[in-house]
């Protein structure tokens, strides 16, 4: 077991890898590059070869790109272009604001979701389930904004039991973030918890069909107790990868919920920096966001072998 | 009532309607919408009355009108962006299923390497640098959105291209060409439709949550994304404006979400699903 997780550890390092080789070819390769970007309409040839100079742009690719991931290795992630500021100084108050609302939003919509999935697969086929699968597609299809927008219109303008603006400093004590940041947390869960939820009915289902369950009932065993011990422990690798791709999506999901709720995190800073053609800060929080992509995958992955006896105990 | 054959369902045909309607407003804006979409016809923010059903705009532009325009670039643009990625994703997918080897190979770990990253996430690095101009938004978001198409059209073909009349056609003598167009295409059909569904409400949501973002349609275009953004302070005002366009977006996509539903249950293919 442990060489299958080494595995997936050396699998996790070669994606991150390969991500950063895409970063830096989608920012410094592409044909528009970096300098025009920046002087944009004043550019003449001349302040053009001198920005190029300036940002090193006229040396190879490869050995920028060396420089660079050594860099990033060691924690220097250059300095951001439109601020001059050290762009890890930037990112990490940020990034502890993104961590904040992603784990605060799983922590509510995990355990909600597969609870919620349970009950689908135990009264398969009734209201409830129906229920479920349509309130599924509408969340597929509704944008986060539009979620993010109506809740503020009812729960904060309305009604004013929330803030419209999760506007959270680093002094903001913790109580008054889990409240200040209620509305986006809660955006967030509506999002993507019908997903997971559908698919833990989907995966219990499938264990349903087998022979061992068909014993369970024969013995006399009521339906939630065939459920609960019998189908979804068999159906934990599955529900675990639907929850970690989730998770993933929640990273993205958290760009959109961040601009609707003004909330300083990783996602605004990113965007902020798009439009600015700050590419050093771009570069920094694409790495941090493919990182934690690949994290969730590989842990997925990972959990998914413990989860599994016969993986966890090889003959 | 039956389509292709087979009976609609009730989500189905709404799911129709509400496609249809859309068309209709994207085709017809100049003669439904009462105004143009950048006429000042009184002051901002004016209230609903009967001429102007949803309101005045920030700059006192009929809201109705605008969301009907709207129609136009958000429903053009994700249509000739599913358009181009379901032409890059299907040849290159088919290409790499009939040739086998290094073909499918490299373009098989090109596709990993592309899916090692959240597609809003690349997206957003390659925007950084190119800017957000029309031409530069489609092809980004139609190659980042091939891939997937690559992966379901190099799959369905796998199948295809080890039955006989497939093999009938190379010993023949026919090219790639031939293979892919007459050969594997038309038997691929109907999962690929459904795909096309999906690819084109992904494409839709995208466009618009760039937009959103400030990356997407830039003015004076206005697609329905940026017009949330536009009106998104009027909403603690208590005013419904930024609902309309957001509204839009998802009653669309609902709506393409019900028939590729009912087409994937036809064809009880579960190609596709949640991709």
């Amino acid at each position: 077991m442990l060489r299958l997780i080494a595995q997936r550890l050396g699998l996790g390092l070669i994606t991150l890898w390969a991500a950063s080789i895409l970063i830096f070819v989608g920012t410094e390769i592409l044909p528009g590059d970096l300098a025009s970007a920046i002087l944009q309409n004043s550019a003449t040839p001349e302040s053009l070869a001198e920005m190029r100079s300036e940002l090193g742009l006229d040396r190879p690719a490869i050995v920028r790109y060396g420089e660079w991931l050594g860099n990033a290795a060691r924690g220097d992630l250059g300095h951001s272009l439109a601020s001059k500021r050290d762009v890890v100084e930037e990112l990490s108050p940020r990034l502890k604001n993104t961590v904040f609302l992603a784990a605060y939003a799983a922590i509510i919509a995990v355990p909600l979701a597969v609870a919620l999935g349970l009950m689908a697969a135990i009264w398969q086929g009734g209201v409830y389930d129906r229920l479920v699968n349509f309130v599924t597609l509408l969340t597929i299809s509704v944008p986060e904004y539009l979620v993010g927008y109506i809740l503020i219109k009812y729960l904060s303008v309305q009604m004013g039991w929330f803030p419209s603006l999760a506007n959270v400093t680093p002094e903001t004590p913790t109580l008054d973030r889990i409240y200040l940041t209620f509305l986006p947390v809660m955006t967030l869960v509506l999002v993507v918890v019908a997903h997971m939820m559908r698919m833990t009915r989907a995966s219990v289902l499938n264990i349903m069909a087998s022979p061992y369950i068909e014993m369970a009932f024969l013995k006399g065993l009521p339906k939630w107790r065939v459920v609960v011990r019998h189908a979804f422990p068999n159906a934990l690798a599955p529900i675990i990868n639907v929850i970690a791709l989730n998770l993933a999506y929640l990273i993205v999901g958290v760009v959109v919920v961040e601009a609707v709720f003004v909330y300083p995190g990783l996602g605004q800073l990113m965007v902020d920096a798009v439009s600015k053609h700050d590419v050093p800060v771009v570069q920094a929080c694409g790495l941090v966001f493919a990182a934690a992509f690949i994290l969730l995958n590989m842990i997925a992955d990972i959990l998914a072998i413990l989860s599994n006896p016969r993986l966890r105990h090889p003959r | 009532m039956r389509l292709l054959g087979h009976r609609l369902t009730i989500p189905a045909l709404i799911g129709l309607i509400i496609i249809a309607l859309n068309v209709i407003a994207a085709l017809g804006a100049p003669l439904i919408a009462p105004f143009d979409q950048a006429d000042v016809v009184g002051d901002a923010w004016g209230d609903p009355d009967p001429q102007h059903i949803l309101g005045l705009d920030n700059l006192g532009r009929d809201l109705f009108s605008r969301l009907i325009y709207g129609a136009r670039m958000s429903i053009g643009l994700s249509f000739v962006i599913t358009c181009l990625s379901f032409f890059i994703g299907v040849v290159t997918g088919f290409t790499a299923a009939v040739m086998r080897g290094w073909v499918d190979l490299g373009l098989s770990r090109l596709v990993d390497l592309l899916l090692s990253m959240p597609t809003l996430i690349f997206a957003f690095i390659i925007l950084s640098v190119l800017g957000t101009d029309l031409p530069v938004l489609i092809i980004t978001i139609a190659i980042l959105d091939s891939v997937k198409v690559f992966r379901l059209a190099r799959a369905l073909a796998m199948n295809i291209a080890a039955m006989e009349y497939v093999e009938v056609a190379r010993v023949r003598g026919e090219g790639l060409w031939w293979v892919i167009t007459k050969e594997i295409l038309p038997n691929a059909m109907a999962p690929l439709i459904a795909e096309f569904g999906l690819r084109f409400s992904f494409a839709f949501l995208f466009i618009a949550a760039l937009s959103f973002l400030g990356l997407g349609v830039q003015p004076p275009d206005a697609d329905w994304g940026s017009m949330v953004r536009d009106y998104r302070d009027m909403i603690n005002l208590d005013s419904l404006a930024p609902l309309y366009p957001a509204g839009a977006i998802a009653i669309l996509t609902i709506g393409v979400n019900f028939v590729v539903d009912w087409m994937l249950s036809i064809h009880s293919r579960s190609h596709g699903e949640g991709a």
